[in-house]
């Protein structure tokens, strides 16, 4: 599946209170949250951004708290994939488990500016700049975390388990 | 080639004789902890999967510490779905408001995690447990429904980043001063998907609450978890508490580390972490008359009897600034109870600060005391990021509870050495 969507860049060590600031997390609504998304770094995001944006960030993206909000938001404000250096290990896990697409790209981050147009190759972590010009490709996804993923997130995959 | 406690506890959960970082494994699980907010979204999942049943009603904690007592009336029915979702299954181990407290001081004092075993929380400090010798670490909420629902978590093995503590501490330097050195010193993702294993004379010599503060704040490095050794102090803590039998797991000398950072604690001072992150230290002596107008005392990093004496012992007989509000919110019931009976709600009320039933409340923003715009606090919890304790424009300052005591009563941030 391939995506393609604006670039929203963000700084290093976004933290999820910023992502979703804990004011509203008295909610699960995703559409709800989605209205709140980055309000902590940039109030006004949901409004300035277009359903399939894609998020690019520098190192350690996603760092706190452990609160599956953050990717509900992000997910709900209808960014399609995040792009970044690194992530912070639970805002991570919770993006696979939650089907919400993640790639690690150091380069893609770098040679991108705010409001190019990203398209993204889904299944082989392929990233495209087409204002640039420029293809990067991603850190692969881990073979475990790959089936987690082609299962429909880790609902699906853990269903074989239950009795 | 020997392995680190990390690997050892993995692989006995996941009925391999070995494994090594970089290894996935789907293992089975000690004990899974959820609280008011992550809870609810971890439900809806337990739903999706199509689950009936919990795998061990007596192997999940639920704990709603985080905006109780209720502070609005979504969170009121948040509060309601954990505890009929705790009726519905029959969970032993749900706390209600008035026999709770906040879930990481609770689950130790109350011998549900234990040494050598295998513990996943719906809430990101979950990695304090590591104090007791457990691979305890945060996830999200649909693994929480995972794990509710099968007893199992995925992961990847992670390396271990060793730190040897070495020297005398000064007086005033407790468990938050290592920890906030040791992440000033890597940074707040220098122990990315890595365990943070503490070691050598400084912490053979601490005490269990300043060694639940340390794990506590692995997280704030990016660290998978962090793991003391158990020894004699551990386990004189565990022994009259642990609910069920455990089997230890150390380190083999030869295990493989992915770094080795000694530190000398000798000349280490108090330290504060100044905004907007929790690796912006600074030792005391160069924080130079920065008025404050809150002082935290509590969470689930010092919130511990421990933190509220040095505190009490500082403000005894002395008064809070008039122009700070200082709020006090012990970690457990059992601990409020102690405070009274010793007498150091008296001396925090008779300073003049507000004494609180336990709550994560401020520290992560939720209630019970955020900041206005323009407003600083001295805090002794975990986060100091933008807008964490209220308004995005209000400053956050990490510190231990000696720091924080003497910090109110002068109505800047300060030493006790500076207290008459």
């Amino acid at each position: 599946m391939k995506i393609k969507g604006i670039a929203r860049k963000f700084p290093k060590d976004v933290d999820t209170d910023a992502i979703i600031p804990a004011r509203y997390l008295n909610t699960q609504d995703e559409k709800e949250l989605g209205k709140h998304c980055m309000e902590g770094i940039r109030p006004g995001f949901y409004d300035e951004i277009n359903t399939g944006d894609i998020i690019m960030a520098d190192t350690n993206f996603g760092c706190g708290s452990s609160r599956e909000h953050a990717p509900i938001a992000i997910k709900g404000a209808g960014i399609k994939c995040v792009v970044a250096k690194s992530f912070a290990r639970i805002f991570y896990r919770n993006c696979i488990n939650i089907g919400l697409p993640v790639f690690e790209c150091s380069k893609a981050f770098d040679e991108s500016d705010e409001g190019d147009v990203i398209s993204i190759d889904l299944e082989n972590g392929v990233i495209y700049n087409e204002t640039k010009n420029l293809s990067f490709e991603a850190t692969p996804l881990p073979e475990f975390v790959r089936d987690i993923i082609n299962a429909g997130g880790l609902t699906k995959f853990a269903k074989k388990f239950i009795k | 080639m020997g392995m680190t406690a990390a690997e050892k506890i993995l692989a006995k959960h996941a009925g391999k004789k070995e494994v090594k970082a970089g290894d996935f494994v789907f293992a089975n699980i000690d004990l899974v902890l959820g609280n008011d907010i992550t809870s609810p979204v971890a439900f809806e999942q337990f739903k999706s999967l199509g689950a009936k049943e919990v795998f061990d009603k007596e192997r999940i904690a639920l704990v709603p510490d985080h905006f109780t007592p209720n502070k609005d009336l979504k969170s009121a029915a948040n509060a309601k779905m954990v505890r009929e979702f705790a009726r519905q299954h029959q969970i032993s181990n749900y706390f209600e408001v008035g026999r709770m407290g906040i879930e990481h001081v609770l689950l130790p004092e109350q011998g549900l995690v234990l040494p050598g075993e295998l513990i996943v929380g719906s809430d990101s400090h979950t990695c304090t447990y590591g104090a007791l010798g457990a691979f305890a670490t945060g996830i999200g909420s649909t693994d929480a429904a995972v794990a509710m629902a099968t007893g199992k978590a995925w992961f990847r093995v992670p390396e271990t980043i060793k730190f040897i503590f070495k020297g005398d501490l000064q007086k005033w330097v407790s468990g938050k001063d290592l920890i906030l050195a040791a992440i000033g010193k890597i940074g707040v993702d220098g122990a990315l998907y890595q365990v943070m294993e503490f070691c050598g004379e400084v912490i053979e010599g601490l005490s269990m609450d300043s060694r639940f503060t340390m794990c506590n704040m692995a997280i704030e490095a990016g660290g998978k978890t962090a793991f003391i050794a158990p020894d004699d102090i551990t386990l004189e803590y565990v022994s009259e508490r642990a609910q069920r039998d455990y089997q230890i797991e150390i380190s083999d000398k030869d295990a493989q580390y992915a770094e080795t950072i000694e530190i000398d604690v000798s000349e280490l001072e108090p330290l504060v972490a100044c905004p907007p992150s929790p690796a912006n230290v600074q030792p005391i002596s160069k924080i130079d008359n920065i008025k404050i107008d809150q002082v935290v005392i509590g969470s689930c990093t010092n919130g511990r009897l421990e933190d509220l004496r040095i505190a009490a012992e500082i403000l005894k007989g002395r008064k809070i600034h008039p122009n700070v509000r200082m709020l006090v919110f012990p970690g457990t019931q059992q601990i409020y109870r102690e405070a009274l009976k010793e007498g150091i709600i008296d001396i925090f009320v008779e300073a003049g600060a507000a004494f609180s039933t336990p709550t994560c409340g401020p520290c992560l923003g939720g209630h019970m005391g955020l900041l206005a715009e323009g407003e600083r606090a001295v805090s002794t919890t975990n986060r100091n990021f933008v807008g964490r304790m209220g308004h995005p424009n209000s400053e956050v300052f990490l510190t231990n509870p000696a720091l924080a005591a003497a910090s109110g009563i002068l109505g800047r941030i300060a030493s006790p050495e500076e207290v008459e």
